[in-house]
């Protein structure tokens, strides 16, 4: 089936949220659809966070719809909504920092699998949560930091942990809150070419302010400034809108 | 083996080797003494798989102590008169049916008092938990049936099968066996799937939540766990006083009972078994000296809070480590 | 019920209410401020009542007491913030917790070292004794008239200072952004000692107005300290307004209560099962009260903005 006709994964109706005096979220309608990555940009404070915090619970919206694989899960938990298919990481890396790599890892493993409520067999000794968890740090280069606590990796290899997690829930979809950011040039780099292959396993809302990494991903690329969604193409066709032009890359064309 | 196994492997066996010495030399004192603080490690130990591990601050535990000791010091006292309950239920002075009803009547408590606590957080859920545990109090002493303010006797200690418990000793040994037994099931909770999930929600619940793990479920059932044991302990402790009064509900309670979890070591194993070893021998030492002796205990605690972070684990066992 | 008793009870209700308040709005500042759990406040409004009654005994002045009670709590605040409560600022609750209850310890075997553990009594003052008649027939104590007059003044002048003045302005912005005073220059280590000293003179003043009401003893000051962490629980911590509402409430369900309940319980019940009933239930219902509060509004009925 062609992909643009495609029942959409997420579908953000009409989205509005305040925070007081200042509209954060202001009327986002948004899509993300099946195998596609599609980039969410738009300037510092123009609430893409918000944007992202809102699909994920840890923020209500004032008014809007969210909807997952056709279901509405506006009024969901977070923690409801992660296991109906949402995964997310985090701008400023959120990890259970005394915990190793290994056992964050481990963690998402375990809530994949909805058994939170076993007492008595030791997570440690518990291959069906180590040997997937490992797997999944190998496959991002982390597989030598697995035993490190959390805390004490680098800026980047937090970065990494933070997708390792999210890999680890198998979700529907992906919502990556500027995955790059203080990862290097060769790590965004490696980054860019893991993110391509893995629209392949679920599609990518992908917010980013590393315009190369954008353009070279994304299949759809949306503009948010002060709230509002100025624009939605293709690649070219953002780097081309007039709007777009001055509200945004004006600074950079 | 590590060194904070080491310590912990010291402190069981010397939690049985001085009550068995002291037995052997005549001195029944130390026996109930080293029965006060196997007690007070069980309650503390509830107290510590909320507190430690989950990072829940409640300052209500008192009301299932009490809860624990109210359902022994009543099933005791109707099972020695035989008049029914309610209903038509008998009382009994069997300890493992006394056991069982103060850990269920503590689970039904902790439920209700944790559902509506757990909806917060911070210091809304330390006052909360704290006022819960004295609405309980209040009730206990303006509900008159069973003393109220004057408390309870529990004429002969309730019964264990095939063994004397009016002997020290023995008594001790059921305490003893229940404290190792409770902290082995510490242990395994901790290590197992849902002690990662607690342990996790206490460093970071916004993650937990977005990996898709409810932490309220998860603290709730923590919460209800906590209060059982800690009941448990209070229905021991109405069995070495024979005795259970409103005192067991009251707030200092639950302060002493987070006072010995902290001057033992947060979230530690045998955290509980040091502070109630530490907190007994002051109580006895420094009360033999001055009838004052509290003012000296505040003293030492502020003192450890202030300037000793770690409890006395954290002293002798090295920082602790995780997994 | 007459209407008379009704109204007694209704006033003892505020009278309650009104000393809650008093205690509350200091625990309330103190940790919308500072961020701090103090467990010691009661010992604080202890502490207020012993230098009252001390000072009152000794001079024979019950004003030169109530000074005292004002000047000891203040200076006893002032003294455990500087020595002990600003090393807990950025500590977390669990330690704040802890240190406190090691105050309230040293507190209460102190004073009953000094004091020994019979309580003291105090007397009210001439100008005060007496009652006035109220409508339907009942008499009231002017004693408790004044001490609801007392707290709606400080009510109000809490009021103004918080509002109208360079201190009350300091104040809320620590409230809500203490790098923020940093910044303006504002000493914030002397705003932080002053804020406790006030809390802690509030506390003292309503320990010694207790005081006269009942008697004065090494631990009197817990129950009432629990009282209003219901109070500031249900008013939202760190809010004044709710501490004033949350106050009311307590206090006037509480009275209230324990005057109703039983008799509507007597409706229902046989005689003797209904005055135990009675009792029990009405102990419990401030507790219920807070439940319900929370079980619709988490952070109490009025939530401070930030945090
Ligand atoms: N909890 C909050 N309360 C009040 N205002 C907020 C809150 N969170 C965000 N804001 C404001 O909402 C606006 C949008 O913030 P948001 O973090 O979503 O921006 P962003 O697009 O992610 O920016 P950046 O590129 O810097 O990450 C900002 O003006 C911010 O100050
Ligand atoms: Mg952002």
């Amino acid at each position: 089936m062609d992909k643009v006709m495609a029942e959409p994964v997420l579908q953000i109706n009409e989205l509005v949220k305040n925070f007081g005096a200042l509209r954060a979220t202001d009327g986002v309608t948004l899509d993300l659809r099946p195998g596609e990555i599609h980039a969410l940009i738009g300037p510092n404070g123009a609430g893409k966070s918000t944007l992202i915090h809102q699909i994920c619970g840890t923020l209500r919206q004032d008014s809007g719809t969210i909807r997952l694989a056709g279901v509405d899960i506006g009024a969901l938990s977070t923690a409801d909504r992660a296991r109906r298919g949402l995964g997310r990481t985090f701008q400023v890396s959120s990890l259970v920092s005394e915990f190793s790599a290994l056992r964050n890892v481990m963690l998402a493993v375990q809530a994949k699998q909805a058994t939170s409520f076993g007492f008595f067999r030791p997570v440690m000794r518990d291959v069906s949560l180590i040997e997937p968890a490992m797997a999944i740090l190998e496959r991002l280069g982390l597989a030598h930091r697995a035993r490190l606590p959390a805390a004490e990796l680098s800026h980047g290899e937090r970065r990494q942990l933070e997708i390792a997690i999210t890999l680890a829930l198998q979700p529907k979809a992906f919502l990556l809150d500027e995955p790059m950011a203080g990862m290097g040039l060769e790590g965004s780099k490696a980054l860019t070419l893991f993110l391509d292959g893995l629209r392949q396993e679920a599609p990518i809302l992908l917010v980013e302010h590393d315009m190369d990494a954008v353009f070279t991903l994304a299949d759809r690329v949306s503009v948010l400034v002060y709230g509002r969604i100025i624009a939605t193409g293709t690649a070219g066709e953002i780097r081309r809108d007039p709007a777009v032009r001055t509200a945004y890359l004006g600074d950079r064309a | 083996m590590t060194r904070e196994n080491l310590v912990n492997i010291l402190l069981a066996v010397a939690l049985l080797a001085a009550p068995l010495a002291a037995n052997a030399l005549g001195q029944a004192f130390y026996v109930t003494l080293a029965t006060r603080i196997a007690i007070l490690a069980l309650a503390a130990l509830g107290l510590n798989l909320a507190l430690g591990l989950g990072g829940l601050v409640s300052f209500g535990h008192a009301a299932f102590f009490g809860i624990g000791g109210y359902a022994a010091g009543i099933l005791a006292a109707h099972g020695f008169s035989g008049e029914p309950i309610l209903f038509g239920l008998p009382g009994t002075v069997q300890m493992p049916v006394i056991w069982l009803v103060a850990v269920f009547t503590a689970a039904v408590v902790a439920l209700l008092i944790g559902a509506i606590s757990l909806r917060t957080s911070g210091v809304y859920f330390i006052m909360i938990t704290l006022a819960f545990a004295q609405m309980v109090y209040y009730f206990a002493v303006s509900w008159p049936a069973y003393g109220g303010e004057d408390g309870l006797s529990v004429l002969v200690r309730n019964q264990f099968p095939g063994l004397n418990t009016m002997v020290p000793l023995n008594f001790f040994l059921i305490c003893y066996v229940i404290l190792l037994v409770a902290i082995a099931l510490f242990a395994l909770i901790r290590a197992s799937r849902f002690g990662a999930a607690l342990q996790a929600a206490r460093q970071n619940e916004i993650r937990v939540a977005t990996i898709g793990i409810g932490p309220f479920r998860i603290r709730l059932t923590a919460f209800v766990l906590s209060a059982t044991i800690t009941a448990l302990a209070g229905a021991l402790y109405a069995d070495l006083n024979r005795f259970v009064s409103p005192s067991m509900l009251s707030w200092h309670m639950s302060g002493e009972l987070i006072v010995l979890v902290i001057l033992g070591g947060v979230g530690r194993l045998f955290g509980p078994v040091a502070g109630a070893a530490l907190y007994v021998a002051f109580e006895f030492a420094l009360g033999s000296l001055t009838e004052y002796w509290q003012f000296v205990l505040g003293l030492i605690l502020l003192g450890t809070v202030l300037f000793v972070r770690g409890g006395l684990l954290g002293l002798f066992a090295g920082k602790a480590r995780h997994g | 019920m007459t209407f008379a008793l009704a109204l007694e009870q209704l006033l003892n209700g505020l009278q309650l209410g009104v000393m809650l308040f008093l205690m509350a709005a200091g625990l309330t500042l103190i940790f919308g401020v500072m961020g701090l759990i103090n467990l010691a406040h009661g010992s604080l409004y202890m502490v207020g009542a012993f230098a009252c009654a001390a000072v009152a005994a000794w001079t024979g002045s019950f004003w030169l007491g109530l000074a005292a009670s004002l000047a000891c709590a203040a200076a006893a605040g002032a003294v455990v913030e500087l020595v002990v409560i600003r090393r807990l600022y950025d500590r977390d609750h669990l330690d704040q917790v802890l240190a406190t209850f090691a105050l309230i310890l040293i507190f209460s075997e102190g004073t009953r070292w000094l004091f020994g553990s019979f309580p003291l009594y105090l007397d009210i003052p001439p100008l005060l004794q007496g009652a006035v008649q109220l409508p339907g027939g009942g008499e009231y104590p002017i004693y408790r008239l004044a001490i609801i007059a007392i707290g709606a003044l400080v009510a109000v002048g809490l009021y103004v200072l918080i509002g109208r003045t360079r201190l009350g302005m300091r104040i809320r912005a620590g409230e809500s952004d203490r790098e923020m005073i940093g910044a303006l220059g504002v000493d914030i280590r002397t705003l932080y000692t002053v804020v406790f000293a006030l809390g802690s003179a509030l506390a003292g003043l309503s320990g010694a107005l207790v005081g006269a009401t009942q008697s004065v003893q090494v631990g009197m000051g817990e129950p009432i300290l629990i009282l209003c962490f219901v109070v500031i629980v249900i008013g939202g911590i760190g809010s004044i307004k709710g501490a004033l509402l949350g106050a009311l409430l307590v206090g006037i369900c509480d009275t209230m209560g324990r005057f109703l309940l039983p008799q509507l319980i007597a409706l229902l019940l046989p005689p003797a099962q209904a005055g135990m009933v009675g009792g029990a239930v009405s102990s419990m219902l401030i507790y219920v009260v807070m439940a319900l509060v929370l079980a619709v509004k988490p952070r109490g009925l009025f939530p401070p903005a930030h945090v």
